[in-house]
């Protein structure tokens, strides 16, 4: 069994309410985001999500696009964020799933991908432009490397496309609980509720929920409708925010505790 | 409009045209596109709706536009036999205008209101302004900051047509970035909003699609050749940014093998990393935007910067089915830089009274650079995308006080 499955098991066996958290990799740089994930994982996140900055995030919203622009400043590449992965692996517990797009990925090969992701200790990939439609080639490349791949549903998909998704997807669904690209909000849209018991009905894969979650009031509300709620534009702002010389991990943590209450 | 406008080389079920193509985008979209193929589907079999475009291309556009003997242009070229296919004469200014009306009937079928498009020269925002004033719908169209320096009189003119212009900051400040904003605004609105991509690009049915709209040029000309030259052209030459133009008047002369087809890329300052945006010198395979095809990258698969003197070449990806056609070697894609554009683009005017597009301009320079080994009276069908208005004041800022070129 994965990691991630492992992780969602124990979460539904304590009837405890996940937290899946969002950094993109190398904003302010790799040893930074090293120390983050780090410390999210020392105070218990679930999954930890970490975002291979890519040129053209064209599902990004203002805050995770500036994000990715400071990590291209800093030199950040997928060649990096797999050497960090691997660095820090020994070190953590929770699962972690690369947030990539599509073309870093293809440029450096999916099967040189898959075997380096997985020597590197990567338990899952959700790329953001790959729909299950395209994902045929990738889903037999992942399975063979033993990485789960993770799929997004929306409150557009249908349900037969839910089932294709639930189908080629391993360890978890990740539901995107509005329209529209990465960012805070300031309230959990009833497009969430819906979608969450769509997916229901069609799977009992651990599904995520995110897309606007930056309050204890949001994860609390996604938390009753799913296996685990996803922060990462809120969580990158607060990393943001600490500049190049202040503690993101600490500021990190501060936060994360804040949001599980 | 001819029975055969549609259906003559379909992509494949998943919209590819070989190993290139296909649908990357993100899942919100998914939806809004395969119901936009549906519509498109149904829509193209439907003979009211060929009917409506056709009459909006005869009385709207102009359509047909005419085929014009360059005669005096072809000697610099080596005595060439230069035949211009004119759609610089098409309202608007340029080809753009025809997958526009195409794509905005398609969204008053499928009842949406609102229309989002990106623009690079501002050829296409135009054409998409227009073609929203025409049928009453909302208008957004996403520009990158530096193109709106660089076409300023297309930003006037969209906004004078009623549509709303929103500047673009983000990477490069060109088309690229344009693209990707009006997709994230797709995303937050797919309900109500047609996104009506203005090149053959993106993820399926869009190359298909906007290269069946602008099939109308190649179907024109080379009927057109047929009457006035007595034959089909030798050579068929178009300027390829995102390749809607080229698709569109290559479409018609693909089964004739022995009609040579040449996209021109622009090659900027020099082919070297950033300054120039020829996808096919400098490029390797990606997906970017929806579709597989050749893209500028690094070795790390970002995507590199471009750079052209004209805005519409400006851009990292090409259209799939080029990358098709590429591959296959039914079609050559050579390159032509800045200087050289802006030589053909005097040589034109000079020659023949037409103040072409810098775009266009690169499909000259092309022939003015000795078209790589035609011999004398061979007969070259080239694609005049466009009218070089909007670049008159670029043009000028780049030109040394009292330059010309030297009267052929
Ligand atoms: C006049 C003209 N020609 C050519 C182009 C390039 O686009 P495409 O390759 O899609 O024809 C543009 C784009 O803006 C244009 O305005």
């Amino acid at each position: 069994m994965s990691r991630i499955s492992d992780r969602f098991d124990r979460l539904r066996r304590d009837r405890r309410t996940g937290l899946v958290t969002y950094i993109t990799a190398g904003d302010p740089s790799l040893a930074q985001s090293a120390a983050i994930l780090k410390t999210l994982d020392a105070t218990g996140v679930d999954v930890l999500e970490v975002g291979v900055p890519f040129s053209d995030p064209l599902a990004d919203g203002p805050v995770i696009q500036r994000a990715t622009e400071r990590a291209l400043a800093s030199g950040t590449t997928l060649d990096g964020v797999l050497q960090m992965v691997a660095d820090i692996r020994p070190d953590i517990a929770a699962p972690i799933v690369l947030f990539s797009y599509a073309n870093p990925i293809m440029r450096m090969g999916l099967a040189q991908f898959t075997a380096r992701a997985a020597e590197a200790g990567v338990d899952g990939v959700l790329t953001l432009d790959v729909p299950p439609e395209e994902g045929r080639e990738w889903h037999q490349a992942f399975t063979q490397a033993g990485i789960d791949m993770i799929f997004l549903l929306s409150p557009t998909t249908s349900t037969e496309r839910m089932r294709k998704a639930a189908h080629l997807g391993r360890g978890f669904l990740y539901g995107i609980s509005r329209l529209g690209v990465t960012g805070a909000r300031t309230d959990i849209s009833d497009a969430a509720a819906e979608l969450a018991r769509r997916v229901r009905e069609v799977t009992d894969l651990p599904l995520v929920l995110g897309f606007g979650v930056s309050t204890p009031e949001h994860m609390q509300a996604l938390g009753r409708m799913a296996d685990a709620a996803v922060v990462g534009s809120a969580l990158v702002q607060v990393i943001a925010e600490q500049g190049t010389d202040g503690d993101p991990a600490a500021a990190a943590a501060t936060y994360v505790r804040w949001l599980r209450g | 409009m001819s029975a055969v406008w549609f259906g003559r080389r379909d992509p494949d079920a998943r919209g590819y045209f070989g190993d290139f193509g296909g649908r990357f985008v993100p899942e919100t979209l998914v939806a809004p596109i395969e119901s936009l193929e549906a519509e498109y589907f149904e829509a193209r079999r439907d003979p009211a709706f060929a009917a409506e475009l056709d009459r909006l291309f005869r009385h709207y556009v102009g359509r047909p536009t005419p085929l014009w003997d360059a005669r005096r242009f072809g000697d610099p070229c080596g005595q060439l036999r230069v035949l211009l296919k004119r759609e610089d004469l098409t309202h608007t200014g340029a080809h753009k205008i025809n997958n526009a009306l195409g794509q905005a009937l398609l969204a008053v079928r499928m009842g949406k209101g609102r229309i989002v498009a990106e623009t690079g020269a501002g050829q296409h925002g135009v054409a998409s302004a227009t073609a929203c004033a025409l049928l009453g719908l909302e208008c957004v169209v996403y520009m990158g900051t530096e193109d709106m320096r660089r076409q300023a009189l297309n930003v006037f003119r969209m906004r004078l047509l009623g549509a709303t212009v929103v500047g673009v900051d983000s990477g490069s400040c060109t088309l690229k970035d344009a693209i990707n904003e009006a997709m994230r605004d797709w995303v937050a609105r797919p309900h109500d909003t047609h996104y009506l991509l203005g090149s053959a690009l993106g993820p399926h049915p869009y190359p298909l699609m906007v290269r069946e709209f602008q099939s109308v040029i190649g179907r024109e000309a080379r009927q057109q050749c047929l009457d006035q030259t007595g034959q089909l052209p030798d050579v068929v030459v178009a300027c390829v940014g995102g390749g809607s133009n080229a698709m569109g008047i290559f479409d018609a002369f693909i089964d004739d093998a022995q009609v040579q087809l040449v996209g021109v890329e622009a090659g900027g300052e020099t082919i070297a990393a950033g300054r120039h945006a020829a996808r096919f010198a400098g490029g390797a395979a990606g997906i970017l935007q929806g579709t597989r095809t050749w893209v500028l990258q690094d070795a790390h698969g970002n995507v590199e910067a471009t750079h052209s003197v004209s805005a519409g070449l400006d851009y990292a990806a090409i259209g799939p089915e080029h990358a098709s056609l590429h591959a296959s070697g039914r079609a050559r894609y050579e390159y032509a830089g800045d200087s050289d554009a802006l030589e053909a683009f005097q040589t034109l005017a000079r020659t023949e009274g037409i103040i072409p597009a810098l775009e266009s301009a690169h499909a000259f320079a092309y022939l003015l650079k000795g078209a790589h080994g035609l011999a004398p009276g061979t007969t070259v069908l080239v694609n005049l995308s466009g009218r070089g208005d909007k670049d008159v004041q670029s043009v000028a800022a780049l030109l040394p006080e009292g330059h010309h070129v030297a009267h052929q």
